[in-house]
């Protein structure tokens, strides 16, 4: 077990090396740089200042060259700084990092807390009333854009009940838990409705295939209740296929959800990274990839030891 | 979907929440890079320190240059200006300036000429990731007479020569992180002690910084002038146009900022909701719509091509379809309400039919499948770019290529994302014709845009405007002789012979003079825009709750 958890870190390490240069070489690569696109916004730039910030921001040096210089330093833990957020690159990610992980792990949560009593409920009898209702909430809350949710609930409960604030974080000057909540609501209800509705039907379908194993025939011919087959056999193994999505999708809690983060204005890690690849800031968009990177090895590596704990036939070496 | 968006949008129209008036809450689509004042040119900054900052002089809502910082504006008439000889037939100019006796920093201490000389120093210092260097490397010499009075001498005697006048920095907080130049722009104050109230000398100051989210300002006690009326004022950012309209509806904001809002079509869509509850201002000003053709295209180096481009356009009915008249159709780059515009120029009403007879004569007369051929069987085909994402100008652009294919023109539309057009397509000039606008100053002198010497090129680091490759002798020495003209009526002789030539070259397609929507709350008094690329919160001492 030990040595496979060091030799997957270590494979991680690889890969994260392998993605910065990925990353850098695509970003280098994509049309303009900062400083031309400084040249459309301001007409008083002399091709005098466009050498001088060139040379400045280290543009006018090879791409390989300015990603050895990155990759030196980003070494030494200084990850350079941020030109669209005017701070150091670490200090850019740390608070829209925090938004991230507290909004999408809420909805994370409450997805999944939601999604088994709901996913059970559908596969005990397949076909049934419930089940059908179940799964045409769930082709909704699968289908309906995200935008359009947001809206929806933006219309109902911060305009018309008044209840919620539209967008933000926290009212300025507030800041208290509770205002902190209210902001949450909406965004997060936007992000469960989509994930609840996936892992529901992943559950619901994982589950029916259980049922219809050898093994709950057996269950049952020993006299089980149908409420222990289902919990107790089936469940279980529906559980490893479950794992992989809900490890998969851990990935993406650091990385943010852009269109719900910019329908709200809620500054978190999908808005930043996008905006960060689109105006060029190399050092914030570098930092937040490689971080969104890291943590989906990590979620991987995590579901492939679980997976063990779940199914005794699977052994880690 | 849209039609959806709006009935949605068309919903929230409930109640407003009570606000107390004391609080304003502004929404803008944009969140500043960075709050220092000269580094990196961007509107949300501008409007930002509209309301922290005085500059030295600025342009009014009457498109006039006044004093804001200073006690007189400098002029050869009063005489604190007096042209100066340089040799070789040059002039240059030397300026006396006071500062207000009672400007003062945020934290008290008074503004003055060492913050002048200071700001010099660091403006033209090349390490100092000062974006525009221009104005700096313009000045010969720069002295203190004491604390409060300096003179600046110029190396070029301008008819704008006032205009070069830079803002002062904080000399007592910011030079020590400008003690290494080459660091400057990460450890300057205002980016990594925001909130400073040292770094201000306008009516309000910075108190709150939230990246990308918002930013809060407060009264500045050390602020001499009228006593602004708002106890506190949040700027927040929220880019998406649907998400800024329900933010306005549920109370979340105040205003939406004609500066950084919704554009004219999604403010007239939203006046027809909801215009009863918000004082919704149109505001024509110098952005100015247009299609840049690149002139080393064959097709488009013919004249006859270009004018017939516009002859075969209806720009008043386009203007009026999408954008109901409010915005004004442009002959050519001056907008009608500068002093120096003309209407004398020629003038390009519909007409298709002379379009066609155009372009017969230049050659494409051979009509195949719909679309125009020439005698050596190339088609008649334009490729047109703009913003991808612009809804506007996206609208616009379907016109153009309707009424185009009418005449015979294949029309191809690609849209790219703003960093695409402006960092590679349009700079690098690697495009046939490119939709989009350019904002500039009352009276500005269009040197970087017509002048053969700003043509981008790798020799000089794609840097100048002059997108379209337009070279004309006689438009250089309009240029050249406009800037050292100071009286008015020769000035304007030039500047008319310049749209002259420029409305039948037609380097540049004019289309339209884009006017900003303010979306304010009936209870708000005293927001004058200005129309020109300064923000209507310079003005901000005069804004106030009814």
């Amino acid at each position: 077990m030990t040595r496979f958890v060091l030799r997957r870190l270590a494979e991680a390490l690889v890969v994260l090396a392998l993605m910065s240069f990925v990353i850098y070489a695509l970003m280098g690569l994509m049309p303009g740089d900062p400083i031309d696109l400084m040249i459309s916004a301001d007409p008083r730039l002399t091709s005098e200042d466009v050498a001088r910030l060139k040379s400045l921001y280290g543009l006018d040096r090879p791409l390989l060259a300015r990603y050895a210089a990155w990759a030196a330093a980003a070494l030494s833990g200084d990850f350079g700084y941020s030109r669209l957020f005017a701070q150091p690159t670490l200090a850019a990610l740390a608070r829209p990092l925090g938004n991230t992980a507290l909004l999408m792990g809420t909805s994370f949560v409450l997805a999944l807390a939601l999604a088994f009593p709901i996913g059970i409920a559908a596969a005990r009898r397949p076909g049934s009333l419930a089940d059908r209702a179940i799964n045409l909430a769930c082709f909704a809350g699968v289908s309906v854009p995200p935008f359009w949710l947001a809206l929806l609930l933006m219309l109902l409960f911060a305009v018309t009940l008044g209840w919620l604030p539209a967008s933000g974080v926290a009212t300025v000057g507030d800041g208290s838990l509770a205002d902190r909540a209210r902001h949450l609501v909406l965004p997060m209800a936007t992000l469960t409705i989509a994930s609840l509705a996936g892992y529901t039907r992943f559950l619901r379908a994982a589950l029916i295939e259980a049922m219809r194993q050898d093994y709950i025939r057996t269950a049952r011919a020993k006299g089980n209740s149908e409420r222990r087959v289902l919990l107790r056999h089936a469940l279980r193994n529906a559980l490893n296929p479950v794992v992989t999505v809900v490890a998969l999708s851990f990935g993406s809690l650091f990385s943010g959800a852009l269109i719900t983060e910019t329908m709200f204005a809620y500054p978190g890690m999908g808005k930043l990274i996008y905006d960060a690849v689109m105006g060029n800031d190399y050092n914030l968009a570098l930092a937040g990839l490689l971080f969104a990177t890291l943590v989906t090895l990590l979620s991987n590596l995590a579901a492939d030891i679980a997976y063990a704990g779940l199914d005794p036939r699977i052994s880690l070496a | 979907m849209r039609r959806l968006l709006a009935l949605i949008l068309a919903l929230l129209a409930a109640a407003l929440p009570a606000r107390a008036k004391d609080e304003l809450v502004i929404g803008i689509t944009q969140y500043p890079a960075t709050l220092n004042p000269v580094i990196e040119a961007m509107l949300a900054k501008s409007y930002v320190l509209g309301m922290t900052l005085r500059p030295i002089v600025t342009y009014d809502a009457d498109w006039k240059l006044v004093c804001m910082l200073c006690t007189e504006l400098p002029t050869i008439e009063n005489g604190l200006a007096e042209p100066i000889d340089l040799g070789d037939g040059r002039r240059g100019v030397r300026m006396t300036v006071t500062i207000r006796p009672d400007a003062s920093w945020g934290d008290g201490t008074p503004v003055t000429t060492d913050d002048v000389l200071f700001a010099y120093e660091v403006g033209r210092h090349k390490m100092s990731g000062v974006t525009a260097q221009e104005v700096y490397r313009r000045v010969r010499k720069i002295e203190a007479k004491d604390a409060k009075t300096y003179t600046i001498e110029l190396d070029k005697l301008t008819f704008e020569f006032a205009a070069q006048l830079f803002s002062p920095l904080p000399a007592h907080l910011e030079r020590a992180a400008f003690a290494e130049p080459s660091q400057y722009r990460t450890r300057t104050k205002y980016d990594t002690d925001p909130t400073n109230p040292g770094l201000y000398n306008g009516p309000y100051r910075i108190t709150e910084v939230s990246p990308g989210a918002h930013i809060a300002l407060e009264p500045n006690p050390a602020w001499n002038g009228p006593k602004p009326a708002f106890r506190r004022i949040v700027v927040r950012t929220i880019e998406n146009t649907a998400a800024l309209e329900a933010n306005l509806l549920s109370g979340g904001i105040d205003m939406i900022a004609g500066e950084l809002g919704l554009s004219l079509d999604q403010a007239l869509a939203f006046e027809k909701r909801h215009g009863d509850r918000f004082n919704i201002i149109y505001k024509p000003g110098l952005v100015y719509e247009h299609i840049d053709l690149n002139l080393d295209n064959p097709k488009l180096a013919d004249r006859r091509v270009r004018q017939a481009l516009l002859w075969g356009l209806d720009r008043k009915a386009l203007v009026d379809q999408l954008f109901a008249g409010r915005q004004e159709v442009a002959d050519t780059f001056v907008n009608p309400l500068d002093w120096i515009h003309t209407e004398d120029v020629a003038q390009y009403r519909y007409d298709p039919a002379k379009a066609k007879s155009l372009l017969d004569a230049a050659g494409w007369n051979v009509m195949r499948g719909g679309v125009r051929h020439n005698a050596a069987g190339e088609r008649l085909s334009l490729e047109l770019n703009t913003t991808a994402g612009n809804r506007s100008r996206e609208l616009v652009q379907q016109v153009i290529q309707s009424q185009w294919r009418r005449l015979g023109i294949d029309v191809r539309i690609r849209n790219e994302p703003p960093r695409v057009l402006f960092g590679e397509t349009v700079t690098k000039r690697k495009f046939e014709a490119a939709m989009f606008a350019w904002i500039s100053a009352p009276e500005g002198v269009p040197r970087t845009t017509l002048h053969s010497g700003e043509i981008p090129s790798a020799e000089n680091n794609w840097s100048g405007q002059n997108f379209t490759g337009f070279r004309n002798e006689r438009v250089d020495a309009l240029i050249d002789a406009i800037e050292i003209e100071l009286d008015r009526d020769r000035r304007a002789a030039l500047w008319k012979e310049l749209q002259a030539i420029y409305a039948e070259e037609l380097p540049v397609l004019p289309l339209y003079f884009r006017a900003d929507s303010y979306v304010l709350p009936k209870w708000l008094k005293g927001v004058t825009p200005t129309g020109h690329q300064m923000p209507s919160t310079l003005w901000i001492e005069t804004w106030r709750s009814e």
